[in-house]
């Protein structure tokens, strides 16, 4: 591990304005994330990873915005660059993928000139003449995506370079939005619930071919999820949020193994599992609290079968609950 | 492929090889076009009309030996060549100042489908520019161009078209700013929702994530989803424009007097309708076959080009 982490992330805090008062979607949100590494944020819909993920580009659409914090990627903060050198941060230095990746891909153009389009707009082929004239930069930018389209597994790249998104499948169009992502070589993949959308074989190969990128590229994948079992098979660590803010922070097997917060818990419980047929799902009680708002202290305490009269008193720091900084935010463990 | 080949050292190479680039996409284009069309014998026939009109237009004075404009008095309303005093030498007959009609008819297309092509361009660009900015930006430059669409929309078009013919007074120039006054909500409508629709998509996202400006973001993912549509509406509203052109020439709100246009020449054979009802008949049929020509030509082109009505 190198001394300064790829990502840090510093009190981060996104709120949305409404009528009835600002919607705090991210709510103090400190991660950090070195080179490599695999950490995987889960939680409910609405909960606010998605937009943990969207700050780091700072594309909060309005009248979103990012009331507080710092981003410090590669040592920058990101929230102090000005417009331009953001553009040249996203797609290039960090690089995202969806949930739904046909409606991501423009459907009016072949996926190949898609990807080429992600190496024209950050100027990675620089060729002598301006773009279309040079036909050596063209060559070599059509090698590249030649050679990434075989990298993420899309077979006879030649003959699927001229095809459109609607004729690919689901899995080889998530392998497509891939391959765009990684063209320009990010050190940072940024995926919002990646195979959410896929069958389960595809989720399979698609997590294998993220594994790949990971350990053969060093791209460091921050993995957005609501599914546990993907988080727990993929990532190293995982972070658990709950109503905008971390609940339970730590390395995969602790918190999936061991979990010590009782959302965790829930979580896990409220989760079918093959060949338990006769074990009882026991769903969370109640909903995700309005995040007009919130307690200054546990907003999990209104469904939280141990609440105490103290959870809601006062902000709740993180406890240490196990090894390698496994954390969680309960006064269970105070 | 390899990297060594020469860069285009002179300025008429670089140009030689993009034009052929530029050349092979669109026979590519054109050739899958073709093959749909000819699946849609009533859309083929539609184009195969607008193309004899086209060149009718263009070559007027190689079809015709007569003059528009000037008549045989001796030669007034002469029948259509199937009456037993008709002849060849008018096959369409005359009019009541002698002249030849089917001349006249051929002429008449020029301003017609000029009026036609040039309103709906204009129309066009000016409606897609700002249906673009507006449904993309929103924000007050969205509701000012919004009311102000909303304000000519509630104008009956031909009542408006002839309030500003009649203020600006006959000409062609005027009567291609009657048209566009107007003629560009359409279009601005239809981009404006379009964009709206498009906007939301995830594609836009993902531009915006892999660090596009909003101006390649409107121009070079969007538009392209939304240039069909425009085209399949600029084709359907083209007959619209001719109509509008024609009732203006009627009313005498149209090209100056002169010029053949069919408007006025249905106009002008008003007053003979029972003792030769040709002057006004040709005209009128010129009008209509043109028109629905243009339509059921622009029902195919939705068909052919809107992806969505398509499935593979």
């Amino acid at each position: 591990m190198s001394d300064t982490p790829l990502l840090e992330i510093k009190n981060l805090t996104t709120i949305y304005p409404t009528k009835r008062g600002n919607v705090r979607a991210v709510d103090g949100v400190d991660l950090t994330l070195h080179e490599g590494e695999i950490l995987g944020i889960v939680g409910e819909s609405g909960c606010g990873k998605s937009t943990v993920l969207l700050s780091i580009l700072r594309l909060i659409r309005k009248p979103g915005r990012i009331a507080n914090g710092h981003i410090l990627f590669k040592g920058r903060d990101l929230l102090t660059l000005s417009g331009r050198e953001m553009r040249e941060i996203r797609g290039k230095e960090i690089a995202m993928i969806f949930q739904d990746p046909l409606s991501t891909l423009n459907p009016a153009f072949p996926v190949g000139e898609q990807i080429r389009e992600s190496l024209r707009l950050h100027h990675i082929v620089n060729g002598r003449l301006p773009w279309p004239l040079d036909r050596a930069a063209r060559s070599k930018e059509k090698e590249i995506v030649l050679k990434i389209m075989e990298e993420v597994g899309i077979p006879s790249p030649m003959d699927r370079y001229r095809s459109y998104p609607h004729q690919f499948s689901g899995g080889m169009q998530q392998r497509a939005l891939i391959a765009i992502a990684l063209v320009c070589g990010p050190s940072l993949l940024l995926a919002d619930e990646p195979t959410t959308a896929l069958d389960v074989t595809i989720q399979a190969q698609i997590l294998d071919l993220m594994r790949r990128i990971n350990q053969e590229r060093g791209t460091a994948i921050i993995l957005v999820t609501h599914d546990l079992g993907v988080a727990a098979e993929f990532c190293d660590s995982i972070a658990v949020m709950y109503a905008g803010r971390i609940v339970e922070q730590g390395p995969v097997d602790q918190v999936i193994g061991n979990p010590q917060h009782p959302y965790t818990q829930g979580l896990l419980e409220s989760r079918p599992r093959l060949g338990e047929r006769g074990r009882r799902i026991h769903p969370i009680p109640g909903n995700v609290p309005d995040l007009v708002d919130l307690p200054e202290g546990c907003a999990f305490a209104p469904r939280c079968p141990y609440a105490r009269p103290e959870c809601t008193e006062g902000p709740i720091p993180f406890y240490p609950v196990g090894e390698n900084g496994h954390v969680a935010r309960c006064i269970l463990h105070a | 492929m390899s990297a060594n080949v020469p860069a285009h050292s002179t300025l008429i190479s670089r140009q030689r090889y993009l034009w052929g680039i530029r050349l092979r996409m669109w026979q590519r284009n054109a050739v899958d076009f073709w093959r749909e069309l000819r699946q849609r014998p009533l859309a083929l026939l539609g184009g195969i009309v607008i193309l004899i009109y086209l060149f009718m237009a263009i070559a007027a004075p190689y079809l015709t030996t007569y003059d528009p404009t000037r008549g045989n008095l001796r030669m007034r309303l002469e029948p259509p060549f199937w009456y037993p005093k008709g002849s060849w030498d008018y096959p369409l007959g005359t009019d009541a100042q002698g002249r030849d009609l089917l001349t006249r008819i051929i002429y008449g297309s020029r301003v017609s489908l000029a009026v036609g092509f040039l309103a709906i361009g204009i129309s066009v660009v000016i409606g897609t520019i700002l249906g673009l900015l507006a449904g993309y930006f929103r924000g007050r430059f969205d509701n000012v161009i919004s009311r102000l669409a909303d304000l000519l929309l509630a104008f009956p078009y031909l009542i408006f078209a002839i309030g500003v013919m009649a203020f600006l007074g006959p000409g062609f120039a005027n009567l291609i700013l009657a048209l566009t006054f107007k003629g560009w909500v359409e279009f601005f409508r239809l981009v404006r929702g379009e964009m709206l629709a498009e906007k939301t998509k995830e594609y836009v996202e993902a531009a915006r994530v892999a660090g596009m400006g909003h101006w390649a973001i409107i121009v070079k993912e969007i538009l392209p989803n939304i240039v069909h549509s425009i085209f399949v509406l600029g084709t359907l509203r083209m007959g619209h424009m001719i109509i509008m052109e024609a009732s203006l020439s009627f009313l005498g709100l149209g090209v100056p007097p002169h010029i053949p246009a069919w408007g006025s020449m249905v106009a002008a054979g008003r007053d003979y309708l029972l003792i030769a009802w040709w002057v006004s008949t040709f005209p009128g049929l010129a009008i209509l076959f043109l028109v629905l020509a243009i339509n059921v030509f622009g029902e195919g082109l939705r068909d052919i080009l809107d992806p969505r009505l398509k499935i593979e």
